[in-house]
């Protein structure tokens, strides 16, 4: 049997070459460690320092701040770098699928969050002492809400351009107000009520419920509603962004 | 033979425009098939069909006997592709461009690092292999193209423009490689601007203007086609006015070609003849005189032409 006529192997597989390959190409590019990681820490300091926040507030706004900009961060460089450098069509014309090269995308930007995201929950576990309330929602909204924003950067990568500061900047424009409204610095309860409203629809809002419910047991939602919404969010984003970059993926060739 | 390529009434329109219009041909397995064409003449846009990169306004293309529209994975895992517009990634080595695409197409640990190892020997690449394809010329980078195509030791080939832009010694060697992959009985389809590039590799040409195809032959078959296309190319060994001072008969055009005249004639014995004399006459020495037949030039030049007339 020549490798010309085998059988297709799995599409999953192929996914996990395209995530190597992203991973050794896009991990240490500038604007993914700029708003990966530089952003949401020098965003965090600038809320927390002078001000007399107990640690328990703080350690989950981190820890949401950090998986969401980290998970975000991969998948918006990936379509426009791609295109500009003109790598794209050798994708495509490959025995892959759109949804395959967007899964690998997708795993690249995963893997990227659980990294970054190990970070700053370390260093909040260790501040509070080694003391959470409920560490099975941790374990298990962590890897929900980075696949969730990791969907959402794919989503966020479908603009047809070749010029990644253009979907850094709608990325940016679109991520920044959600930090505002998900109970970061401001817990959801008390929010004004329009902005109450309005956290319903950022994915952010139930992650960061999931960090506090996990952190000090206090949440807004019952957590199992947050895991819910996190995978309804996560299912949209996908769904969503396989019909935009189908759409796109002609403009950008 | 089967048909390696089946194409029926192939069509791509781009807002309103026809860039391929309504197009049949096939390729018979193990042939090299040549797509020639002026700039804008539909032959990337048609590659880009064949390989499943665009869908098509309407029409058919099989691979292998695989629909590209209703079984593109099928399709596609028995092709290689050097698209014209596309790159290696630069941030990559070599090596880990071609292992990358070996994976992609799902070959085995063994067979793809053989095979990197093998592409990248033949393709005078094995000592840089380590190097990021950043740092590598434009020949180089082309070679790696090229490499990365043939990773899934495929049928058939698709080169787009491979050697364009390259220098003599990349060119040749994708030639070479052109023609051993075609004596393993595998099928390469190569568009190119380079007409004489065309009439040395391929078995058969198409081709192409303003996305319809004008001929599709062998190229011996399509020099006979033209008419009052024989010429006789004369090198003297200084510069002549010819042009001015020859005044022979029979001449249709007279061309001038660097250091050489090209005289089109229908009766290029008498023309040398004269030449000949005329340069005794004249005290001249002639350096070279050949009479030619038609070339895939003068062929391809008169279809295109015959096409802007209509």
């Amino acid at each position: 049997m020549t490798p010309g006529s085998m059988e297709v192997p799995g599409q999953f597989r192929r996914s996990l070459v395209i995530a190597k390959k992203d991973i050794y190409i896009y991990f240490f590019k500038g604007p993914v460690l700029i708003f990966g990681i530089l952003f949401p820490l020098f965003l965090f300091l600038a809320f927390s320092i002078g001000r007399d926040l107990p640690m328990e507030f703080l350690v989950p706004g981190i820890v949401g701040m950090t998986v969401f900009f980290t998970a975000t961060s991969v998948g918006p460089v990936i379509a426009p770098w791609e295109t500009r450098m003109k790598t794209l069509e050798r994708l495509v014309s490959a025995p892959v699928s759109l949804s395959t090269i967007l899964v690998g995308d997708m795993i690249a930007s995963f893997v990227f969050g659980m990294l970054i995201s190990m970070v700053p929950l370390s260093v909040g576990i260790f501040l509070l002492g080694g003391e959470i309330a409920s560490p099975i929602a941790m374990i298990v909204g962590i890897p929900l809400a980075t696949f969730c924003f990791s969907a959402f950067g794919i989503l966020l990568s479908s603009p047809p351009t070749d010029t990644p500061a253009n979907v850094m900047m709608l990325s940016t424009f679109i991520k920044f107000p959600l930090i505002f409204i998900s109970g970061i610095f401001i817990s959801v309860g008390d929010l004004p009520t329009w902005a109450r409203y309005a956290s319903f629809l950022s994915p952010l809002t139930y992650f960061v419920d999931i960090a506090r419910h996990s952190v000090d047991g206090t949440n807004f939602f019952p957590w199992y509603l947050d895991l819910l919404a996190l995978l309804i969010f996560s299912v949209l984003f996908y769904f969503g962004a396989v019909a935009y970059h189908k759409r796109s993926l002609p403009k950008r060739l | 033979m089967g048909h390696a390529i089946e194409v029926v009434d192939l069509t791509k329109q781009f807002n309103g425009l026809t860039a391929v219009d309504h197009i049949d041909l096939q390729v018979h397995e193990g042939e090299i098939f040549g797509f020639l064409g002026p700039n804008g003449a539909g032959k990337t846009t048609t590659i880009r069909m064949l390989t499943g990169v665009i869908k098509p306004t309407g029409g058919t293309a099989r691979i292998f006997g695989y629909d590209i529209q209703k079984e593109p994975l099928r399709a596609k895992q028995l092709m290689g592709i050097s698209p014209e517009m596309a790159n290696a990634y630069v941030d990559l080595s070599a090596w880990q461009n071609l292992i990358f695409v070996g994976e992609l197409y799902g070959v085995g640990k063994q067979q793809r690092e053989r095979t990197a190892e093998q592409m990248l020997r033949h393709f005078d690449l094995y000592e840089r292999r380590h190097q990021k394809v950043k740092s590598f010329s434009r020949g180089m980078m082309q070679r790696v193209i090229v490499a990365m195509s043939l990773m899934s030791l495929p049928r058939m080939l698709f080169l787009d423009e491979p050697t364009s832009g390259l220098d003599v010694e990349s060119s040749r060697t994708i030639h070479n490689l052109v023609r051993r992959f075609s004596r393993e009985g595998k099928t390469v389809f190569l568009t190119t601007h380079n007409i004489e590039e065309a009439n040395q590799l391929c078995d058969r040409v198409a081709i192409i203007n303003k996305g319809e195809i004008a001929a599709i032959d062998t190229p011996e078959r399509l020099k006979r086609t033209i008419r009052g296309s024989q010429s006789v190319e004369v090198s003297f060994d200084r510069y002549v006015d010819i042009e001015n001072e020859l005044g022979l008969a029979g001449i249709q055009r007279i061309e001038r070609r660097g250091d050489k005249l090209r005289l089109y004639t229908e009766v290029p014995g008498k023309v040398a003849c004269e030449l000949a004399d005329y340069a005794k006459k004249a005290g001249l020495d002639i350096v070279t005189i050949n009479t030619l037949g038609p070339s895939l030039e003068d062929v391809f030049l008169e279809l295109t032409r015959e096409a802007e007339r209509k």
